[in-house]
């Protein structure tokens, strides 16, 4: 694909941390245990909605066993009329979230949490603090919680001068879309629904916290960024964060969710109360009442378009839940949903809407994917009514360089068009499609694209020189997906040595610089340059010292194939010097050689995509069976392309998931009817065929090594792209997800 | 209540431990062995996570009783290499990259070898039923069924 001619750069390599995951050694949160060591467990609320007029725990305390309980009176209060942000989260949020202060927002929010030596005794003391609740009526549905009489979570939140769940508006506008629809010859508006659903990472949330007398406090648990969960769990307890080293655990699996923290705050609370190390561990169940999940919404998108397929101007309305606490990712829906389009005119707004469900969680692109499900489908009624070509109408209303966008950017050097043509030119789209191979199965084809924004941020490295010559690179954000395996790559290419010699480690907050979140699909494009920069420095030292043993101008150096040599003839003669010799002779050519960089690195240009999907339709069933798949991104460079292709890969089959199976059910009283993945139905292994990823790799040119961000944007087309092809297969068209068999079945019989 | 005794073969060596009459196998390897090769997903059969065999069939160790398994031969996550020499599943999986976080990796490599065993020569459809029981939100399962399928044929190439 790209005409670089690279030695490890795109090499599939094996990952650094490879040997410790298939032999079960690799330490993730759950699996660390300490001397001493006590259990928490968190006692939650039975009432998706109540006042919490007072908490009793003294006969908890009173229990044989138990060595600490704490309440929201422990947890640092942050008032309602003061906002406090911490990255993207309000810590007015946070601190109820981790906690019910007033009120329980959500059937399985926590009240109260309590320490002892066994699991046993410390859910027997759970059951033993009386809470007094005054039960409050409760509202799940968007479509419930908007209404005028609907019960209120929160007094503090007005909407148009009233009291309302409606806790925050977002607008996108550009140009007039009155007048741009005024223009169109055909307009098309269609509503839709989505359902939440869970991140379903495999690991539970878990922490082993340990507070010393003096006031310190080791967390160690998994996350996407131990230096959240150092900042977060300080403004959360008090301690400053000098004080509090944030380990990072192998992690299971994020997808966004583990951008915020449960338990830490409450272990670190537990074990200076109780002077014991402290470990938490989630139950799936627990994991799926009181973490997550991500929105559902409600939206409405129009199109307005000429007769010829220009779109003319484009209106999206989204409302997304939020939980039981502000804070859905707005964002997404009425940022991204029109962003692969040159559309004049814009009107992209939406809705936060609180309701008594668990408070949301970042997904993987957040929000983003509810957005394109109802623009994406729109795009491909247009095209039906307009007969043409659904890649055809993509290509005439592409984004290009220069394009202004409805959520305020010009954009520089994107790719769109690309990907829309990559999947055009595939075979898949192409191949003939046996519409009715059975009897009682139809089949189909749907396409459709996605954007995410994608990011930079904070990022740091320290690249050092072993003794014997070889090479630590240390960063600060946690491998979620084989990032290890990608700057071993970078920093083998710099160097020119074997990526063997290697080792990449993840650091906790005091032995590295400050590093935001593994998220945003930044962590390979911010890693990567940062660990450049740092080897750069670190051969700039090299470089010096062979001058100096040379003793010839450090410019007339040159640093090639893992040594150091003299630039030209003028140079001198010297045999080269490698890097075993100069870090042999490091002590008396001036000390240790190493280098870090700390910077907030810019220049993430967002990732496009665009899939095409071949759906089978069982009618007697209402099962819906993807056949095949195929999905087309730009990625800049791909470092290790096995990787980048996991993330296509995996994103693709979470919008499987999304689209046909997985949704929260709530019953009468307000509690989630299916916590566990017996009734919550992610794909398994049988459920899929191979992913095909397109990989395309149009070098950034803002990036050393050209890197895009990858993780994100593959979830985006997943969930329209399904819909256009059962619509295809059936004739029909859905307007809400899941496409489960009960609906599909409905639909037949409709 | 007193705890019960329990001798067992974990991995060809034998192991004695005390446990409650209700708790899980899983939970005596981790919490009490300090095996946490296997995981927990789940604790209700539904992940996979922590596959392990008992007397050569595959079990989700959060399902079975801690004293079932008196007298009997189990194998975990712990002693599928020989040494320092990886079996080919899991060396197939580091260079096919069929994980990304990895957290179900032991339970699917524990299940991939339960099937090769059985099944020297699978079909995609085969390992794809076959590790239906073990759930991945990372991959998207198709590094992991094309590195099974390539394992099965080195093997078949080898013996
Ligand atoms: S932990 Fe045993 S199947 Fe999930
Ligand atoms: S690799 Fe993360 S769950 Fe499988």
């Amino acid at each position: 694909m790209n005409a670089i001619d690279n030695k490890w750069i795109g090499r599939r390599t094996i990952r650094p941390d490879g040997a410790d995951k298939v032999t079960g050694r690799a330490g993730y949160a759950a699996d660390n245990s300490m001397p001493g060591m006590i259990w928490g467990k968190v006692l939650r609320s039975p009432h998706p909605h109540a006042m919490i007029r007072g908490i009793n725990t003294a006969r908890a305390e009173a229990l044989p066993g138990v060595k600490a309980v704490v309440t929201a009176k422990d947890i640092v209060d942050f008032p309602l009329d003061k906002s406090v942000m911490l990255g993207i989260q309000d810590m007015r949020w946070m601190c109820r979230n981790v906690m019910a202060r007033e009120k329980a927002l959500f059937h399985g929010h926590p009240v109260a949490a309590v320490a002892a030596t066994t699991e046993e005794i410390a859910a027997e003391a759970c059951k033993l603090i009386e809470v007094e609740y005054e039960v409050l009526p409760h509202v799940i549905e968007i479509e419930d919680a908007i209404m005028a009489d609907a019960p209120i979570l929160h007094d503090f939140l007005r909407h148009e001068g009233k009291p309302s769940n409606i806790a925050a508006t977002m607008v996108n506008k550009l140009g007039d879309v009155d007048a741009g629809f005024a223009e169109a010859d055909i307009i098309i508006e269609r509503s839709f629904k989505t359902r939440p659903v869970h991140q379903g990472y495999i690991e539970p949330h878990a922490c082993t916290v340990s507070c010393t007398a003096d006031g310190k406090a080791t967390i160690w648990s998994s996350s996407q960024g131990q230096f959240m969960v150092r900042a977060m769990t300080s403004l959360l307890t008090g301690i400053p964060q000098s004080n509090i080293r944030a380990i990072p655990a192998e992690i299971g699996g994020g997808f966004g969710a583990k951008t915020i923290i449960y338990l830490e705050p409450l272990a670190v609370l537990l074990s200076k109360k109780s002077g014991r190390p402290v470990k938490m561990v989630m139950s799936r169940e627990e994991v799926f009442r009181g973490t997550g999940p991500t929105s559902g919404s409600m939206s409405t998108v129009k199109i307005g378009a000429k007769k010829d397929g220009t779109i003319v101007a484009a209106q999206g309305t989204f409302y997304l839940q939020a939980g039981g606490l502000p804070g859905s990712p707005l964002r997404g829906p009425v940022g991204c949903s029109f962003a692969p389009y040159d559309i004049p005119n814009v009107l992209s707004v939406g809705y936060d809407v609180v309701s008594n469900r668990s408070k949301v969680a970042a997904y993987r692109a957040p929000g983003a994917p509810l957005g394109a499900y109802a623009t994406e489908c729109v795009m491909d009624e247009l095209a039906e009514a307009l007969k043409i070509d659904p890649l055809e109408l993509r290509l005439k209303n592409t984004a290009r360089p220069g394009t202004k966008a409805a959520y305020g950017v010009v954009f520089g050097s994107i790719t769109f068009e690309d990907t829309v043509k990559a999947i055009r030119n595939h075979p898949h789209y192409s191949a003939p499609l046996d519409r009715a191979p059975a009897k009682g199965v139809v089949r189909g084809r749907g396409v459709a694209s996605g954007f995410w924004f994608n990011a930079a941020g904070e990022s740091s490295a320290q690249v050092n020189i072993t003794e014997d010559g070889n090479v630590t690179v240390t960063t600060g954000h946690p491998d979620v997906g084989g990032s290890r395996a990608s700057i071993a790559n970078v920093t083998a290419e710099l160097l020119g040595i074997e990526h063997k010699r290697i080792s990449v480690l993840i650091g906790d907050t005091a032995s590295i610089g400050f590093s935001n979140l593994t998220g945003g699909s930044r962590v390979t494009f911010a890693s990567a340059m940062v660990v450049t920069q740092s080897t750069e420095k670190v051969i700039g030292q090299l470089k010096e010292r062979a001058a100096r043993i040379w003793k010839i101008d450090p410019e007339a150096v040159v640093w090639s194939d893992g040594a150091a040599r003299p630039a030209g003839a003028n140079a001198g003669q010297f045999p080269p010097l490698t890097l075993k010799d100069l870090a042999a002779k490091a002590n008396e050519m001036g000390g240790p050689i190493g280098a870090g960089i700390q910077l907030t690195t810019v220049g993430a240009d967002p990732g496009f995509a665009t899939h095409v999907v071949g759906v089978e339709v069982d009618v007697e069933l209402g099962i819906v069976r993807v056949l095949r798949y195929t999905a087309a991104q730009d990625v800049g460079r791909a470092l290790h392309p096995d990787y980048v292709e996991g993330q296509i890969q995996g994103g693709v089959v979470q919008g499987i998931g999304w689209a046909l199976a997985e949704e929260y059910l709530f019953d009468k009283q307000g509690r989630l009817d299916n916590a566990s993945f017996l009734d919550y139905r992610m794909p398994v292994c049988s459920d899929v065929p191979m992913i095909e990823p397109v990989v395309l790799e149009i070098p950034n040119p803002k990036h050393p090594q050209g890197v895009r961000g990858a993780g994100e944007a593959p979830i985006v087309p997943p969930l329209a792209a399904i819909s256009n092809a059962v619509h295809d297969a059936l004739g029909k068209r859905f307007y809400s997800l899941p496409m489960s068999p009960p609906k599909v079945l409905a639909a037949l019989d409709g | 209540m007193s705890k019960l005794h329990v001798t067992t073969s974990i991995n060809g060596e034998p192991v004695e431990f005390l446990c409650e009459a209700d708790q899980s196998v899983l939970d005596v390897l981790r919490n009490t062995l300090g095996l946490t090769g296997s995981k927990e997903g789940c604790g209700t059969g539904d992940c996979g996570a922590c596959s392990i065999t008992l007397d050569g069939r595959l079990v989700c160790s959060c399902l079975v009783l801690a004293p079932e398994i008196e007298g009997r031969q189990i194998t975990t996550i712990e002693g599928m290499a020989q040494g320092d020499h990886l079996h080919p599943l899991q060396q197939k999986f580091l260079e096919m990259a069929a994980l990304q976080c990895g957290i179900c990796t032991p339970g699917v490599l524990v299940a991939a070898k339960a099937l090769l065993e059985r099944n020297p020569d699978p079909s995609e459809t085969d390992v794809r039923y076959w590790l239906a029981g073990n759930l991945c939100r990372c991959t998207g399962y198709d590094k992991i069924v094309r590195a099974v399928l390539e394992t099965a044929a080195d093997m078949r190439g080898a013996a």
